[in-house]
C-alpha cells in the first residue's frame, strides 16, 4: 500500500515562479529597513552616542523608500509581494496601494521630524532605555500595517506598534507615564483582542485571510453570513483604536504624560492607523455593510468632534488640550468615512494626512512651550511672544491650520467633508464639523492668546535659546502644512485617486491575483 | 461538538468581561487572560471539529474528499498566544510598578496622570 503513494508532491503550481522584480522588493523594503535599524541599534545598546545619528539616518531611508514606492504606485498601480513564493491567498500578501502608501509616507516624514525633535528632548536615560530601537520598532509595525494585504497580519503588525508604543510611553518610568500607560495599555489590549476576536469570525465565514480575496468573495456570501454583524466587530474595534467617543478615554488620559518627542510622534500615527484600518475594512472589503452602519458612524462621528473640543476647552495643561483635539480631529474622519462617496472617503484620507502633521507640529510646539516657560500648564504660561516672535509665528500658523481655516492644510479636507456631508443632505453633520472648527479655533486662539499674548508676571531675565534640533522639525512641518494649503492640487488628485481605487478596488484585485480572480 | 465549544466560549467572554469590569487592576488582569484564551478557543471552534478526518487529500484528487478540521486556525492561535503571552507579562509587570509607585491597585484611586481637583483654565484675560 505504502509503495502506491508517491512522496514527491508536485507544489509548483501553488508557487510563483518568476523572482521578484526590484518595484516588488520594495513593497516589504520598508518594515525590512525598519526592523534591520531596530536590531542593530538594539546589539549597539551599549553605544548610545551613536544612536540617534543611526535612527535618524534609518528614517530619512525609510521616508526615501515611501517615496519611491509612492512614485512607482502611483505611476503602476498597486504592488503585491507575497511571502515565501506561495500564490495568494495561500502566501501572506503585502500590497501596496495608493492608500496605504501615502500614510507610510507620510508616518515615515512624521518619524523623521520625530527623531530630530529627540535630539533635543531625549536624555541620556531615555537613549539607554531604548528610545530609538522602539521608535524603529514602531515604525516597522506602522509601515507594516499600511502595507499588509493580509488582514490577521494587519492584527500582528498592530500588535508590534502597541507593543513598542508600551515601550515608548513608559521610557522615564514617572508616576503620571504609569497611571497613563496603565490605561492605555489595558484598554488598547482590549481593542486589539476584538480585532482579533472580528479577524476569528472572517476567517470561520470566508476561509481566507487575504484582502482582496475576501472583497471578492462578500458579494456571494452577502445573504447567507453574518457580514453586519462582523463588520460591526471591526468597527468597533477600530474606533476604539482610533479614540473615537465614546471609546476615546484612553488617550486623554496618557498622551501629556511621555516625552514630547513620544506624544507627538503619537498624535501622528496611532490613531491613524485605527482610522486606516477603518478605510480598509468598511469601505474596501464591506462597502453594503458601510452603507447601512453609516448613521452610526456618522452620529459617533459628530460626537466624537464635539466632545473632543468640549474636552479641549476645559483642560487647563497645553498637552492635554492637544489630546482632545486629537480625538475631536478623529471625529471628522469618521464623518467622511460615514458619508462615503470620493468627497467623503477622500476627505477622511486628506484629513488624517493633514492631521499628522499638524497635531505633531502642535505637540512640538508644546514641547517647546514648556521648555521655555517651565511649566506646561496654560495658567502659568505667558509673554511667549515678546521673547520668540518666530517660534509664536510658527505656532499660530498650527492653531489656524487645526481650526480649519485658509491658507493652511486643514481647509481644504474641512471644504470637502462638509461638500459631501451637504451633498447627501446630512446638513447636521455639515453643521457639526463647522461647530467642531469654530470651537477648534476658540480652544487654540485662547491657548494663544494666554500663552504668547499675555504679559509675563514677571520679567524673565534669562533668555532661553531655542535649540534649532527643536525649532527645525517644527518649521518644517508649519512650512508643510503651508505648503498643502496654498497649493493642495498635486496631493488633491492623488487622494482622489486613493479614494477611487477603495471604492472600486479591481486594480488592487488584479495586483494580488494577476489571473483573473482567485482560483 | 462546535455548539458546545460556542458555549465554552460564551462563558470564557462573560467571565472576561465581568472580571475586566472591576475596579481592581488584578482582577482586570486576570480579566484579560481568560479573555485572550476565549478568542483562542474561538478561532479553535471556528476551523470546525472534525477529529475523525485527517485533513490529507488523497492520491490523484486535487481537494480533500471529505470535509475535514482547518489546520490554518491552530497556525493563527499559535501567533494569538505568543502575542497575548508577551502582553500578559508585561501588564503583570506594569501592574506590579503600578502599585509599588502609586501606593493603589484601585483604578478609581489612579489620578496622577489626571488629577481630580485640577483648576479650571482661566476664564479672563
Amino acid at each position: 500500500m505504502a509503495a502506491s503513494i508517491s512522496p514527491f508532491v508536485d507544489v509548483s503550481a501553488a508557487l510563483v515562479s518568476a523572482p521578484p522584480t526590484a518595484a516588488e522588493w520594495l513593497v516589504i523594503l520598508p518594515v525590512a529597513w525598519c526592523l534591520a535599524i531596530g536590531a542593530l541599534l538594539v546589539m549597539l545598546r551599549r553605544r548610545i552616542g551613536i544612536h540617534p545619528a543611526i535612527a535618524i539616518i534609518g528614517l530619512a531611508g525609510l521616508v526615501l523608500i515611501d517615496g519611491l514606492l509612492l512614485k512607482a504606485v502611483a505611476e503602476n498601480g498597486p504592488l503585491t509581494m507575497v511571502m515565501g513564493r506561495w500564490l495568494p491567498p495561500f502566501g501572506i500578501a503585502f500590497t501596496a496601494d495608493l492608500t496605504g502608501t501615502l500614510f507610510a509616507f507620510a508616518a515615515a516624514l512624521v518619524a523623521l521630524v520625530a527623531g530630530v525633535f529627540s535630539l533635543a528632548d531625549i536624555n541620556d536615560s531615555g537613549r539607554r532605555y531604548g528610545f530609538y530601537p522602539l521608535l524603529m520598532l514602531l515604525m516597522a509595525g506602522v509601515s507594516g500595517a499600511f502595507l499588509t494585504g493580509d488582514i490577521f497580519n494587519l492584527y500582528v503588525w498592530f500588535e508590534v506598534l502597541l507593543i513598542s508604543s508600551f515601550g515608548l510611553l513608559v521610557l522615564g518610568s514617572e508616576p503620571e507615564q504609569i497611571d497613563g500607560t496603565v490605561k492605555y495599555g489595558f484598554l488598547n489590549l482590549v481593542a486589539t483582542t476584538l480585532f482579533l476576536i472580528a479577524t476569528g469570525y472572517l476567517y470561520a465565514v470566508f476561509g481566507t485571510l487575504n484582502m482582496a480575496d475576501i472583497a471578492t468573495r462578500a458579494e456571494a456570501l452577502r445573504d447567507s453570513a453574518p457580514l453586519m454583524t462582523l463588520t460591526g466587530l471591526f468597527m468597533l474595534a477600530f474606533a476604539m483604536k482610533a479614540a473615537a467617543f465614546p471609546v476615546n478615554f484612553w488617550l486623554p488620559a496618557s498622551y501629556h504624560t511621555p516625552r514630547v518627542a513620544v506624544s507627538a510622534l503619537f498624535a501622528g500615527l496611532l490613531t491613524k492607523v485605527g482610522i486606516y484600518a477603518l478605510v480598509r475594512v468598511m469601505v474596501m472589503l464591506f462597502p453594503v455593510e458601510r452603507e447601512e452602519l453609516s448613521f452610526i458612524l456618522a452620529v459617533a462621528g459628530a460626537l466624537t468632534m464635539i466632545v473632543g473640543v468640549l474636552g479641549a476647552l476645559a483642560q487647563t495643561d497645553f498637552r492635554r488640550i492637544l489630546g482632545y483635539l486629537i480625538v475631536s480631529g478623529i471625529g471628522s474622519m469618521l464623518a467622511g468615512i460615514a458619508v462615503g462617496g470620493p468627497g467623503g472617503i477622500g476627505g477622511a484620507i486628506f484629513y488624517a494626512l493633514h492631521s499628522m502633521l499638524v497635531m505633531t507640529g502642535l505637540y512640538f510646539a508644546s514641547g517647546i512651550a514648556m521648555r521655555l516657560g517651565a511649566s506646561s500648564s496654560i495658567a502659568a504660561l505667558a509673554g511667549l511672544y515678546r521673547r520668540h516672535v518666530g517660534f509664536a509665528a510658527l505656532t499660530l500658523m498650527l492653531c489656524f491650520a487645526v481650526s480649519g481655516l485658509p491658507p493652511f492644510s486643514g481647509f481644504w479636507p474641512k471644504v470637502m467633508l462638509v461638500k459631501a456631508a451637504l451633498d447627501i443632505g446630512a446638513w447636521w453633520l455639515a453643521a457639526a464639523l463647522l461647530l467642531a472648527g469654530f470651537l477648534t479655533m476658540i480652544v487654540t486662539g485662547r491657548v494663544f492668546l494666554l500663552v504668547f499674548w499675555r504679559e509675563a508676571a514677571h520679567a524673565d531675565g534669562e533668555a532661553v535659546s531655542l535649540s534649532p534640533a527643536a525649532f527645525g522639525p517644527l518649521a518644517v512641518l508649519t512650512g508643510l502644512t503651508l505648503l498643502i494649503g496654498l497649493y493642495p492640487e498635486p496631493l488633491l488628485a492623488i487622494i482622489q485617486d486613493a479614494a477611487a481605487g477603495l471604492a472600486e478596488p479591481s486594480a488592487y484585485v488584479n495586483s494580488v491575483f494577476p489571473e483573473g480572480g482567485p482560483r | 461538538m462546535e455548539a458546545w465549544f460556542a458555549l465554552l466560549v460564551g462563558i470564557f467572554f462573560s467571565v472576561a468581561v465581568y472580571l475586566m469590569l472591576s475596579k481592581f487592576i488584578i482582577r482586570v488582569l486576570l480579566g484579560v487572560a481568560v479573555l485572550g484564551n476565549g478568542v483562542n478557543l474561538l478561532i479553535f471552534t471556528g476551523g470546525r471539529l472534525t477529529r475523525e478526518v485527517p485533513p490529507i487529500i488523497p492520491e490523484g484528487a486535487e481537494s480533500l474528499a471529505a470535509p475535514a478540521a482547518n489546520a490554518l486556525p491552530q497556525a493563527l492561535i499559535l501567533t494569538a498566544i505568543v502575542i497575548s503571552f508577551s502582553f500578559f507579562a508585561f501588564l503583570l509587570v506594569l501592574s506590579w510598578r503600578a502599585y509599588s509607585d502609586l501606593a493603589t491597585d484601585n483604578t478609581d484611586e489612579m489620578r496622577v496622570a489626571e488629577p481630580a481637583d485640577e483648576p479650571l483654565p482661566p476664564l479672563g484675560y
